[in-house]
Order: C-alpha cells, then sequence, then structure tokens
C-alpha cells in the first residue's frame, strides 16, 4: 500500500470514525477483518460469509446475515436489500453493537436505546409495514429452535402465539372479542422489552479483536 | 422428680394460652411472655442438672444401707429387701445432650415467631439485632441462674451450623448475574481482602508500637492474623441483612458474592499467620508458597464441589423409581463434599458453592416437582434456623466468654475496619470501572462498601486460637465481638434508611414474561454471531461453545430421558405454565384472579382474519342469530372461559398418546372441576399437562388457522352440528370445541387438529325451536368432550408421579 492510498484511507477512516462513533483503532482492526472476509476485494457479498466456521452453529444466522444487507440499517432511510456492501455499511451496522459511553444523558441513553432496538425489529420486521406480525414472530421462535430438530413446529408455534397474546395483553390492555391485533409496532417492542436493559447488553468489546487469528487466515 | 416434666407443659400451656388470646393484641404481650416463658424453661432444664446428681445419691446411700441391712439378717423378711417397682423415674442423663440441643433450636424458633408477631419492630430493626439481643438476654438470665452459658463452639459451627446457610446461598445462587460479574467479585473478594488485610493488619501494628497503649506484647504477625480474621465479609450477616432490603440484583450479587469467594482468601491468610506467627520468621518463599497455597485451596475446593456435583446430577438420574429419597442425595453430597474439602484444608464454602450451582440444572431436569419443593424449603428452613443460632449464640457467647477489654485497640479496630473498607472499595472500582461496561456509580461504591459486614466466622475463627500460642487471645476476641455488634447494628439497621434515601434501585419486582425470555435468548446468538463475524473471541463466544458442549455430551449423561433435548426456551415456557396453573388450583379454581394480566384480549384476538370459509350460510336473520348467539354465550360461558384459556397455551395430550383412555375417564372429574370455575373472566391458564406427554405434544393451539378446514357435514343425516367459525366477525364469542358429538375414543387417530377448535357455525337447516334444545343438550356433550383436554386433571394429582417427566 503506498503511502497517498493509506493517507486517503486514514481520511476516510476519519470520517468513518466522526459519522459512526467508532475510534480509529477499531476502524482499522474492522477493516483489516473485512479484507479479511471478503478475500482481499473491496466488497461483501452473502457467500463470504458461509467461511466462518463458527457461525454454522448458530440457529439465526440466515437473519443476521440479512440484517447486513438490509437497507434499513444503513442509516439512510431506504428500504430494500443490496447484494453486497462496502465497508461503509459493514462498519454502520457494526456501529449498532458498540458499548454505550459512561457519561450520558438519558435523552442520549434513550437514543442509543431505540437505535438498537430499532435494529432488532428490524430482524424481526422482513417485510417493513412497521409491525411484526404473528407469522413473522412464529418465524423467529421457530429459528431459535431450529438447533432442536426433534422439536417440532407446533411447539415454536404455541410459544410464538403465547408471547403474541402477552405483547397484546400488556400492550392493549381491553380488546373486545372481534378486535384484531395487527402485530408488534415498534412502540410495543419498546415497551414489552423495557424489562431488558437492552443499551447495556447489546455490545461487543471491538479492540479486543483478535488480530493474530486473523493474519494466520482462519 | 416431676420438675422437667414441669417444664414442657408449661410452655405448652403457655403456648395454649396465646392462641385463645391471639384475637387481641397479638403484640408486644405475646412476644414477651414467649420470651420469659423460653428462657424459663431454658432455665428450669438446667436446675434440673444439679438436682439430678440427688436422686442418684439417695439410691446410692439406700443401696449402701439396704446391702447393709441385708447383711445384718437373713431373718428380715422378702418384702423388706425388694424394693417396689419404680413407675415413675427420672433419668436426664440419658438424653441430655439432643435434648438441650433441641431446645435451644425451639428457643430460636420460637424468637423467630415473636418477632414477626411485631411487625413494626421488625421493620426498623433487622432480624440479626433482634436475634443477637435475645442471645445477650438469654445468656444473662443463664448466668443469674448460676450455670455457665455454651459458648459458639467453633466446631459445632463450622461444622452444623454454616454448611446449611451456604448450601441454600449455592444452590439458589443467581447464575447469569454472577457469572456475568465474576470479574469484579473476584477482584473485591480476592484483592478487597488482601488489601483490606494488610492495612488493618500493619497499621495495627503501628499502633500497638505505640508507647502507653499497653499493647507491647503484640507482635506483627499476630497483628496481621487479626487483620485477616476481621477483614473477610461475613455471609451470614450479609444475607440476614441484605435480604430484607431487597436492593437491584447487581449489587446484591457482588456484596453477597464477595462474601462467599473470600473464605479462600481468609482459610490460606490465616493458616499462614497461625504457623508463622509461631515458627520462624517469613522468608519470600513462603509468601510464594502462601499464593501457591492460595491457588490450590480455592481452585481445589472448587474441584471437589464439582466432583460431588457431578455424581449428585448423575445419580438423580436414576432416581425415577424412588422419588421419595430424591432430595436425600442433594443433601448428602454437598453435604459430603464440603467436609471432604475440610479435610484437605481447602475451602469448604467454594466446595459448597460449586456442588450446588454445579448440579442444580441437572437435578431439577430430573427430579419430581414435589421433591424440587422439598429441597426449596428444607434449605430455606434450615438456613433458617442455622441462621438465628448463630446470632444468638453471638449473643450468648458475648455474655460468657471471658473478655479482656483494651479502649485504644477496639476503637482503632473499628476505624480501622471502616477506612479501610471504604479505601478498598474506592480503589477497587477506579480500577474495576475500565473494564466494566456497567461503571459502578458511587451510590453502588457506597453501598458495597457499607455493606460489608462482619460476623460469626470471624469470631468462630478467633476463638479457633490457641491460647497459649497467643496470649492475647481475649483482647481479640473482644475486639472481633465489637467489631460484629458495631457492623451488625449500626450498619445493619442504617443500611435501609439510606437506601432509601440514596434512592438506590431497588430490586425489580416483574416475572420474567415469554417476550423477554426470547429476545435474551435472541440477543445472545446475536451477539455471538457478531462475535464470530468479527473474528472476535469474546465472551458470547465462549459461553456459546460451553452451552453446545453442555448440549451435546454432558446433558446425555446427566439428564434422564426426554428432558435431556429439551431447548431453554421450552423448558421456561413450561415452568412459567405450570406456575399459572399451580396458582389456579391453589386459588381454588378462580374467583380471585391470580393473573396479573386484566385484559380482555385473547387468542383470537391475534389470529389474523382468514376469509370465511364457504358456508352454506346465511339464511338466518339477524335477530335469530343474535338469539343463538346468546344462547350460546350463557351456556358456554364456563366453557369459553376454559377453553380460551386453553387457546393460549393449548394442553390438548397428544392423542396419540397411551394416556388417552385415562383422560377419557378423568373428563368427568373435570366436569366437576369445570363447574367450580364460575366467574372467572380472563384468560388464565389450565393446568400442566398429564405427565406423560412429552413436551412436544402439548404445544397444539387453537389458535392455528391452518388446522381449520372446512369440515363438511358428514353427520347432517343425524345431528345437526354447531361449529362457530373461530376467526369469523359474526361470532363474537368464538369458542373452540372439540367437535365431537360423543363419538367415542376409537376417532382417537384421526388428525389430532381437527378435534380441536372447531365450533363452526352453521345455521341448524331444521325447526330452529327444537333445535336449540338439541343445541343445549349436544353443548353438554361437546362440553364433556372439550374438557377432555387433560389439564385440569392436575387438580387430582397423582400421589407419585412427577408433575413433569
Amino acid at each position: 500500500m503506498g503511502s497517498s492510498q493509506s493517507t486517503t484511507e486514514e481520511h476516510n477512516f476519519q470520517l468513518l470514525a466522526d459519522r459512526t462513533g467508532f475510534s480509529l483503532e477499531q476502524i482499522r482492526i474492522l477493516h483489516k477483518r473485512f479484507k479479511h472476509l471478503t478475500h482481499d476485494k473491496d466488497t461483501l457479498r452473502r457467500e463470504d460469509f458461509e467461511d466462518i466456521s463458527d457461525l454454522t452453529f448458530n440457529p439465526i444466522r440466515s437473519q443476521i446475515v440479512e440484517a447486513f444487507f438490509d437497507k434499513r440499517n444503513f442509516g439512510h432511510n431506504e428500504v430494500g436489500s443490496v447484494e453486497e456492501i462496502g465497508f461503509e455499511e459493514f462498519l454502520t451496522v457494526m456501529s449498532h453493537f458498540r458499548p454505550t459511553g459512561q457519561h450520558l444523558t438519558e435523552e442520549e441513553k434513550d437514543k442509543i436505546r431505540q437505535e438498537k432496538l430499532r435494529f432488532l425489529f428490524n430482524m424481526h420486521d422482513k417485510d417493513n409495514d412497521g409491525t411484526i406480525t404473528l407469522d413473522e414472530y412464529r418465524h423467529v421462535v421457530e429459528e431459535l429452535l431450529s438447533s432442536y430438530p426433534e422439536i417440532e413446529s407446533e411447539t415454536a408455534k404455541a410459544i410464538a402465539d403465547a408471547a403474541m397474546l402477552e405483547v397484546a395483553s400488556v400492550t392493549m390492555g381491553q380488546m373486545a372479542p372481534d378486535e384484531f391485533y395487527e402485530g408488534i409496532t415498534f412502540e410495543h417492542f419498546l415497551k414489552i422489552l423495557k424489562g431488558v436493559e437492552i443499551e447495556t447488553k447489546m455490545h461487543i468489546r471491538f479492540l479486543n479483536v483478535d488480530t493474530t487469528t486473523m493474519s494466520c487466515g482462519k | 422428680m416431676p420438675c422437667p416434666r414441669r417444664a414442657p407443659r408449661g410452655s405448652e400451656a403457655a403456648l395454649m394460652g396465646q392462641q385463645q388470646r391471639r384475637s387481641g393484641t397479638v403484640s408486644v404481650s405475646v412476644s414477651v411472655s414467649v420470651l420469659v416463658v423460653s428462657a424459663a424453661v431454658l432455665g428450669c432444664c438446667l436446675l434440673p442438672l444439679g438436682a439430678a446428681s440427688s436422686p442418684s445419691h439417695s439410691q446410692d446411700a439406700s443401696k449402701d444401707q439396704h446391702s447393709v441391712n441385708s447383711g445384718h439378717g437373713a431373718t428380715q423378711s422378702a418384702n423388706h429387701t425388694k424394693k417396689p417397682f419404680p413407675v415413675l423415674s427420672f433419668d436426664y442423663k440419658h438424653v441430655k445432650q439432643p435434648f438441650e440441643i433441641f431446645l435451644w433450636v425451639l428457643l430460636a424458633s420460637l424468637m423467630k415467631l415473636g418477632f414477626h408477631l411485631m411487625p413494626r419492630l421488625s421493620s426498623i430493626v433487622p432480624e440479626s439485632c433482634l436475634l443477637i439481643v435475645v442471645g445477650l438476654l438469654v445468656g444473662g438470665i443463664i448466668i443469674l441462674v448460676g450455670e455457665t452459658p455454651p459458648v459458639l463452639q467453633s466446631d459445632v459451627f463450622f461444622l452444623y451450623l454454616l454448611p446449611p446457610i451456604i448450601l441454600d446461598a449455592g444452590y439458589f445462587l443467581p447464575i447469569r448475574p454472577f457469572t456475568e460479574n465474576i470479574g469484579t467479585i473476584l477482584m473485591f473478594a480476592v484483592v478487597g481482602t488482601l488489601w483490606n488485610a494488610f492495612f488493618i493488619g500493619g497499621l495495627l501494628y503501628g499502633v500497638c508500637l505505640i508507647e502507653g497503649t499497653n499493647l507491647g506484647t503484640v507482635t506483627l504477625l499476630p497483628c496481621l492474623l487479626f487483620g485477616s480474621i476481621i477483614s473477610a465479609v461475613d455471609p451470614v450477616a450479609v444475607l440476614a441483612v441484605f435480604e430484607e432490603i431487597h436492593i437491584n440484583e447487581l449489587l446484591h450479587i457482588l456484596v453477597f458474592g464477595e462474601s462467599l469467594l473470600n473464605d479462600a482468601v481468609t482459610v490460606v491468610l490465616y493458616h499462614l499467620f497461625e504457623e508463622y506467627a509461631v515458627g520462624d520468621p517469613v522468608a519470600v518463599i513462603d509468601v510464594l508458597l502462601g499464593i501457591v497455597s492460595f491457588l490450590v485451596v480455592s481452585l481445589g475446593g472448587v474441584l471437589v464441589g464439582a466432583i460431588y456435583g457431578v455424581l449428585a446430577a448423575f445419580t438423580s438420574r436414576l432416581t425415577a423409581h424412588t422419588r421419595v429419597i430424591e432430595p436425600l442425595f442433594v443433601f448428602v453430597y454437598s453435604y459430603m463434599a464440603y467436609l471432604s474439602a475440610e479435610v484437605f484444608h481447602l475451602s469448604g464454602i467454594m466446595a459448597l458453592i460449586a456442588c450446588g450451582a454445579i448440579m442444580r440444572p441437572y437435578v431439577e431436569a430430573n427430579i419430581s416437582h414435589k421433591s424440587h419443593t422439598t429441597i426449596k424449603y428444607f434449605l430455606k428452613m434450615w438456613s433458617s434456623v442455622s441462621e438465628t443460632l448463630i446470632f444468638i449464640f453471638l449473643g450468648v457467647s458475648t455474655v460468657a466468654g471471658s473478655h479482656r477489654w483494651n479502649w485504644t485497640f477496639v476503637i482503632v479496630t473499628i476505624i480501622l475496619c471502616m477506612v479501610a473498607r471504604v479505601l478498598g472499595v474506592i480503589g477497587l472500582t477506579y480500577v474495576i470501572n475500565k473494564f466494566r461496561i456497567v461503571k459502578l456509580t458511587t451510590k453502588d461504591q457506597f453501598i458495597i462498601a457499607y455493606g460489608g459486614l462482619r460476623g460469626a466466622i470471624a469470631f468462630s475463627l478467633g476463638f479457633l486460637l490457641n491460647k497459649e500460642h497467643f496470649p492475647m487471645r481475649d483482647m481479640f476476641l473482644t475486639a472481633i465481638i465489637t467489631v460484629i455488634f458495631f457492623t451488625v447494628f449500626v450498619q445493619g439497621m442504617t443500611i435501609r434508611p439510606l437506601v432509601d434515601l440514596l434512592a438506590v434501585k431497588k430490586k425489580q419486582e416483574t416475572k420474567r414474561s415469554i417476550n423477554e425470555e426470547i429476545h435474551t435468548q435472541f440477543l445472545d446468538h446475536l451477539l455471538t454471531g457478531i462475535e464470530d463475524i468479527c473474528g472476535h473471541y469474546g465472551h458470547h463466544h465462549w459461553k456459546d461453545k460451553l452451552n453446545r458442549f453442555n448440549k451435546k455430551y454432558v446433558k446425555k449423561c446427566l439428564i434422564a430421558g426426554e428432558r435431556s433435548k429439551e431447548p431453554q426456551l421450552i423448558a421456561f415456557y413450561h415452568k412459567m405454565e405450570m406456575k399459572q396453573a399451580i396458582e389456579l388450583v391453589e386459588s381454588g379454581g378462580g374467583v380471585k384472579l391470580p393473573s396479573a394480566m386484566p385484559s380482555t384480549v385473547s387468542m383470537q384476538n391475534i389470529q389474523p382474519k382468514k376469509p370465511p370459509p364457504e358456508r352454506a350460510l346465511p339464511q338466518i336473520s339477524k335477530g335469530r342469530e343474535e338469539e343463538i348467539r346468546k344462547i350460546l354465550r350463557t351456556n358456554l360461558q364456563k366453557t369459553r372461559q376454559r377453553l380460551q384459556s386453553y387457546n393460549r397455551h393449548t394442553l390438548v395430550a397428544d392423542p396419540y398418546e397411551d394416556g388417552w383412555n385415562e383422560i377419557l375417564i378423568k373428563r368427568k372429574k373435570m366436569m366437576e372441576f369445570e363447574k367450580r370455575i364460575s366467574q372467572m373472566n380472563n384468560y388464565l391458564t389450565v393446568p400442566a399437562p398429564p405427565p406423560d406427554s412429552p413436551t412436544i405434544a402439548r404445544a397444539r393451539l387453537a389458535s392455528d388457522p391452518q388446522a381449520w378446514s372446512i369440515k363438511p357435514a358428514a353427520d347432517t343425516g343425524t345431528i345437526p352440528s354447531i361449529k362457530v367459525d373461530l376467526a369469523s366477525p359474526q361470532t363474537p364469542d368464538s369458542v373452540s370445541m372439540v367437535d365431537e358429538f360423543g363419538k367415542p375414543a376409537s376417532r382417537v387417530p384421526r388428525e389430532p387438529e381437527e378435534e380441536e377448535e372447531g365450533l363452526m357455525m352453521r345455521p341448524p337447516l331444521a325447526e330452529k325451536g327444537e333445535k336449540e334444545e338439541q343445541e343445549e343438550g349436544k353443548e353438554q356433550q361437546r362440553l364433556l368432550r372439550c374438557l377432555s383436554d387433560p389439564g385440569p386433571a392436575v387438580a387430582e394429582e397423582e400421589e407419585d408421579e412427577p408433575f413433569l417427566p
């Protein structure tokens, strides 16, 4: 890499750092990782995720991979999905998992919480109609239980239905018997997950990314 | 000698008197009388100890006389020499020891009873303080009576009183917050205790060197030994106080975890200083050996506990046929772990914690519900009694022990303890916060520092000191007791108002909902995935690996049968259902709704509306429909309530199950049960499914729209069927009923979904009037049928069946 190239890269990194909130060190590490995943190409495709061996055990891997290609997570208020992403989008998706800083005001904390929950919501709400319908929720539970092949889909349906009922009860309170609960909207989603401290739980320590394994070519 | 007999009867009478007066002032007078009676009982029993010797004396005397008499003359008739048969005799020595032990236990329990009858007092003063005061009083009474009060023997304490408390803590240790904060806890436990010990010991030595304090005889090593004894935060005291103030989970687990894990440090330091205080001066090699010893003690303890835990888990796998002794295995294995660790001078507390924490998930998957309840209640009972006894004995030992009061020493100790704790916490938090995501705030630090209570462990360790090697032992003991009193009374009493004043976050009482559970698991997998994408071998990665290893190998070995394959989400779901089911049964079938969700939302509200199926419908006039609807509503009122609860977590037995015939028998019983559910207007779950059905089969829901198919009216000729479309807008009372007309169990092998939920409304084609009668009749039958759901059968629990297989 020539020096001129690295300075433009540094400049880009600086811009990215300002936008996403990562530190330069973290961006450099993630860039290395990005290059490793894409085999030194410039864009990341879905197939590149297949190389990650540990990911195969993950029951929700397809949803995670989809999240990277979901335009809603790129921060530009677009919808739809793309076939390949660049480093900038990769970083933007990753920025949802940054640890929260210590000295934040209540509003900032709330904003971060909403961002992270929005990410989760987008993962569930595939058709982007603003609600998680019963089918989508069932799909979520089925995926979660997919690593246990002995469990029939009936069980997953039961759990999803019970969960949906709970959401409806908590958020809507009283409903006449013939009303229909469309699905979980984002506000309801926020409400039911009040007990889970998302802003503290949903993070990765990016600085400890293991660079040695990357250079050894996993 | 009727004296001792009088005593138990006396207490009985007192108790009865209390019960009669219960209607009146159940307050101070009662408790005080309890106190007085118990003390009197105790004193009374100690008196005969002196009196008991006299009958034997007189008997000996009479025997001598008899032998002398008989020597005098065979002329004396046989009647003279023959003693009358003793109808009533007195032999106290025979039962003395267990009698006294259990008398103390009785006293402790009556005290506990008494305190809770005085709610005002128990809300201000923590129980531990009250118990110490009682101990002081009892000790005083005993001295007045003239006997020597018993001192808390270290053996008794460490072998009998401490293990139940620790086992209770270890078995119910909340694993998730514990492992999430393990780094912080270890820092506080190890580094914090070391800091405390050396700071206090060192500065005390400095004070001892000062002229004029009469402390010149105390050298460095005894000071350090004293420092190590007094520096350890005591789990018993912490538990006793923190349980009452309900602070948030994080702080609770931090202080409590620290108190448990610092045992290893205390044990090592204690033995180290004890050895070297009498031996040669300490060299560098000894320090290194000390560090090695620490690792051996702590890791060894954990290893011993783990081995016993795995053994217990494996044993529980085999207890399917001997459910009655299941709890025994849990207790015995844990206690053996503790004792085995103590044999090698390893940390018994850590062994106990490791054993309890490791065996719990497997044991709970294997044992019956009743055994689970038994274990829980026995542990709570024993630990409660132990705790009470410990505090009472602390009070008695204070009165009984030999003391040497030295103002300087005691006051300096107290001050140093507090200063050391505060400095230690602040310093450590500064370092720890660099590595934590959720930083510890100043408020948190204050509570952690303030919650560092000392207790009976320190006293017992001090008591164990050999008087010859440590001539200042009495002074140490006095100081230890003073510190204990200070922390328990002052800090224990003021922590509750301080917590309120500082508005520290309290424990959230909300139950965990299934949504939270789903999302917590989802998050776990998500974060693991992201970590894998980043190539970062972090917390989640290793946890995931451990879980996979657990699932693949360990669970297969240690959990019996089908349960080994049950994912956590399902287990959680069942637990939740069962809890609600038990609430339902306990509330007597439901006038008072135990559910916290007073909403009228039901399954039908969330089901997507399907287009109304082709029905040969609607020639009914609106008015007629209304009538029919009303009839249905009134008749199906009860059923609907119950059934909608079925809808939520359908607990229809798998008809492929063998228990189907039993179910048919049970439905009759269910009719009665169903009658008792009169005013439920909410959607509760039903009690658990029959014991034998595998988890999978339980999950059939009314809500499944695909389960519905248009049923051709196969039986139109014979009996008109009334079926109400579940999702149809025209039928607000969507009920799901098993669509059977008293067809016998031969229908069993049919597709299960068809049986369910299908009241599909088809207009009676014939004469409306008489149809209503028939409908009602059919409804009854259908009621029977739908109640064939075996859920409520749990109301008649079979005695030996496990709740969950």
